[in-house]
């Protein structure tokens, strides 16, 4: 397999310590007025051109949110947030109004491409190969949708998505456009309501992608969104809806960066997943935020909801992640599986390295009758950092026949690290069948050797362990993505042995 | 035994004095090894066999206080482990671990280019290593699927054994240290291994069997034979002294060291 191979290459040539996308793009922006008020929410609203409706919504949440208090349940440690002391909104200046990509301010074309975007309407990814046997990627093609801190910049293949019938587009424009999908899904899946972080996403969400798959298509390209937060003292609150009618399928990925900075910064987005009748979602993502320096010292803060319903019967939903980034870490990406023979899938590979915190996990919500869940959760913790992982299994009364597959294994590099596993596990029926499986282990000295012994350097060795530790999970990601994670993967263990 | 003395040895463990935290398990051990030789060196447990073979590979955990150890005229002690491997020393675990999720022909690759690589030597492809490698499969009568499976992962005690002597063959090595081999293998499964390695018997490379039992040198047969007691060798000889030992065992060697 190539990528090992690419991977023990990419190790061998970075340097220790070193987050590849922290830098800054210098550009001038347009912000909000620091802190949170009604006025905040108004201010972003009337940015967007949004209708009386969405203001509404946005102020109903806000209202809700004073009433509401931070979780402190999970795993993780952080000084008190000052929620009046972030930017609630920025936006790069526009120079004029855009009407194609060659408009865009070439800072931030240069930022994408820095980062290795593909913001331009091209169909091949760099460095990629064809899966072994299958095509060669000349033909496939993926759609971007580009944000920057609260604004989408560019969204590629538009045109094309359009003649199969898909909406692929930046939410706040989809609330203009199609604000009768909107209003039909946005917040049924996480209500306003749910949580403190989704509660304050309701709020003051500025921007994200909207996806809309009609019936019976398969959306003929991978879609992505790809998140950069630039601004300093900047929250990033992005907000996903994707919608898959009754039959249809759609893959999306994601991705993120930010700049390297002592200063924590706060991204709290919310993803809401929809799948009617025989509908499949598959969502993956490669999260790599700024995860602080190697003191401990800055980093992201990623609380973030995400959950789908497959609302439908025989509906799917899977998602996948690679989490490497971030200080802190506090996401379950979650299924609720309504429909009858409904399916939902949660792939995991969560690494922490440095002081890094993650508690992470997903949630299975068997209420329609032989819905089926799997869940394969990967953590590996290295240096001084936590990694948890939490995750609910629950099945209801109605729900007969429910099954469910957990295993969960963490992976120890070194001996100043700790991995948790927190399962919960409800059944209120007697037919379901869950099954769960939990190892802990450590990369021992004894196979570590015997690969050097071999002449395998230290860092190669470690890296071709994980890479078999975490490779039932890398299988599922779509190729780009597994090829740029099991990058990632290795540089975020960069000198965590020896 | 002849001594060659105008013509540098492959192996030189010169008085060599090892400790583990604060115990000291080699008293000051010599032994020379030229190209083409293969070396028995056999000794009850806890005599420092296993010691010597991991300090030669350059496993951590142990402390040299006096002595050498020369490879090719060249100080072994100051190279990384996986520099030595590079030049040609090539340990056969008692215990080869197993490396789930990451299949063996994978690992055999990613370990050959490391090699060829710190030798300055090109790397080889993937198509040109499976072809290389189904070769030398083959050669050992060792089932291609093994290439596929994880790596030791559920191998039974032999075909984790001739998975070592895959390795054996594929790395080409200088000198093979061959640690406990017959350990957990049935006679059956011994002579399979045992054939593998007097396959790759050749005259520029030599071998090091260590073996707590003689029944291994009837089908390795050795040219010298060693006999450890407490961190010493205390009698080396030709392949009869084998045979000695048998008969009499280790207790009469006790007193010697």
């Amino acid at each position: 397999m190539p990528a090992v191979q690419e991977t023990v290459e990419r190790v061998r040539r970075i340097d220790v310590d070193q987050y590849r996308y922290g830098f800054e793009t210098l550009i001038e922006s347009d912000k909000a007025p620091k802190g949170l008020s009604e006025d905040t929410v108004r201010f972003i609203s009337a940015k967007k051109n949004e209708p009386a409706w969405m203001l509404e919504w946005r102020l109903e949440a806000f209202r809700r949110w004073l009433t509401m208090t931070e979780p402190t349940w999970a795993r993780v440690n952080y000084p008190k947030i000052d929620y009046q002391d972030i930017y609630y909104y920025a936006a790069p200046k526009p120079k004029k109004t855009l009407s194609s990509i060659d408009e865009i301010d070439p800072e931030i074309l240069k930022t994408y491409e820095k980062l290795g975007i593909p913001l331009r309407e091209v169909a091949i990814l760099e460095g990629v190969e064809p899966p072994p046997g299958g095509e060669p990627s000349a033909n496939r093609k993926i759609a971007v949708d580009a944000v920057f801190d609260s604004v989408s910049v560019a969204t590629t293949f538009q045109k094309e998505l359009k003649k199969a019938g898909v909406i692929f587009m930046p939410i706040s424009e989809a609330i203009r456009e199609h604000p009768e999908l909107v209003q039909k899904y946005l917040g049924s899946v996480v209500p306003t309501s749910d949580n403190y972080f989704a509660t304050l996403n309701s709020a003051v969400f500025s921007d994200g992608s909207f996806v809309y798959v009609p019936p019976g298509v398969r959306c003929p390209m991978e879609l992505s969104t790809y998140f950069r937060i630039n601004e300093r003292n900047t929250g990033q609150f992005e907000r996903t809806l994707i919608i898959a009618d009754k039959g249809s399928y759609v893959s999306y990925l994601e991705g993120c960066t930010a700049p390297q900075r002592d200063e924590n910064q706060l991204h709290a987005a919310v993803v809401e997943l929809v799948a009617l009748d025989d509908a499949e979602i598959k969502y993956s993502t490669v999260q790599n935020w700024y995860p602080g320096n190697s003191e401990g010292k800055g980093g992201i803060y990623n609380f973030v909801t995400k959950r789908g319903d497959c609302r439908g019967k025989n509906s799917k939903i899977s998602w996948t992640q690679v989490e490497t980034g971030s200080a802190i870490t506090w996401k379950y990406p979650s299924c609720i599986l309504r429909g009858d023979n409904s399916s939902g899938e949660f792939y995991s590979i969560a690494i922490s390295n440095g002081y890094q915190q993650v508690d992470s996990g997903t949630k299975m919500i068997h209420l329609g009758k032989n819905t089926s869940s799997r869940i394969i959760s990967k953590g590996i913790a290295a240096g001084k950092s936590q990694n948890t992982y939490r995750g609910l299994v629950s099945a209801h009364r109605k729900a007969t026949g429910a099954r469910n597959y957990t295993a969960c294994d963490s992976l120890l590099i070194g001996d100043k690290c700790g991995a948790h596993t927190v399962p919960y596990v409800e059944a209120k029926n007697s037919s379901a069948t869950f099954e769960h499986e939990a190892t802990t282990s450590k990369i021992s000295e004894d196979v570590l050797f015997y690969c050097i012994q071999r002449g395998l350097s230290q860092e190669e060795a470690v890296g071709l362990v994980v890479n078999g530790f975490v490779k039932d999970v890398l299988q599922q990601l779509p190729m780009e993505f597994a090829v740029e994670a099991q990058k990632l993967i290795s540089i975020s263990l960069e000198g965590s042995v020896g | 035994m002849t001594l060659r003395k105008n013509v540098m040895s492959l192996l030189e463990v010169k008085d060599l004095k090892v400790r583990v935290e604060e115990r000291e398990i080699l008293h000051g051990l010599s032994l020379t090894v030229n190209p083409g030789e293969v070396h028995a060196i056999m000794g009850p447990n806890g005599s420092g066999k296993s010691t010597l073979s991991h300090v030669i590979a350059g496993k951590p955990g142990y402390e040299v206080t006096d002595g050498q150890i020369l490879f090719r005229g060249e100080d072994l002690l100051e190279m990384e482990p996986n520099e030595r491997a590079a030049k040609g020393v090539f340990l056969a675990f008692q215990y080869p671990v197993e490396i789930p999720g990451v299949t063996t022909w994978n690992f055999l690759h990613a370990a050959l280019n490391a090699q060829r690589k710190a030798r300055g030597e090109d790397e080889i492809s993937s198509p040109a290593f499976l072809k290389k490698v189904r070769e030398v499969a083959r050669s050992l009568n060792i089932p291609q699927d093994m290439l596929k499976r994880g790596v030791n992962v559920g191998f039974s005690g032999g075909e984790k054994k001739r998975n070592e002597i895959l390795q054996m063959a594929l790395f080409e090595p200088a000198v093979c240290i061959l640690d406990e081999m017959d350990s957990g293998l049935d006679i059956d499964a011994l002579r399979i291994a045992a054939d593998g390695v007097n396959a790759l018997r050749s005259p520029e490379r030599a071998m090091v069997v260590i073996t707590h039992y003689q029944r291994l040198l009837n089908y390795i047969v050795p040219d010298f034979v060693h006999v450890m007691s407490k961190g010493r060798v205390v009698k080396s000889g030709g392949k009869e002294l084998a045979l000695e030992l048998e008969e009499s065992g280790y207790a009469q060697f006790e007193d010697a060291a």
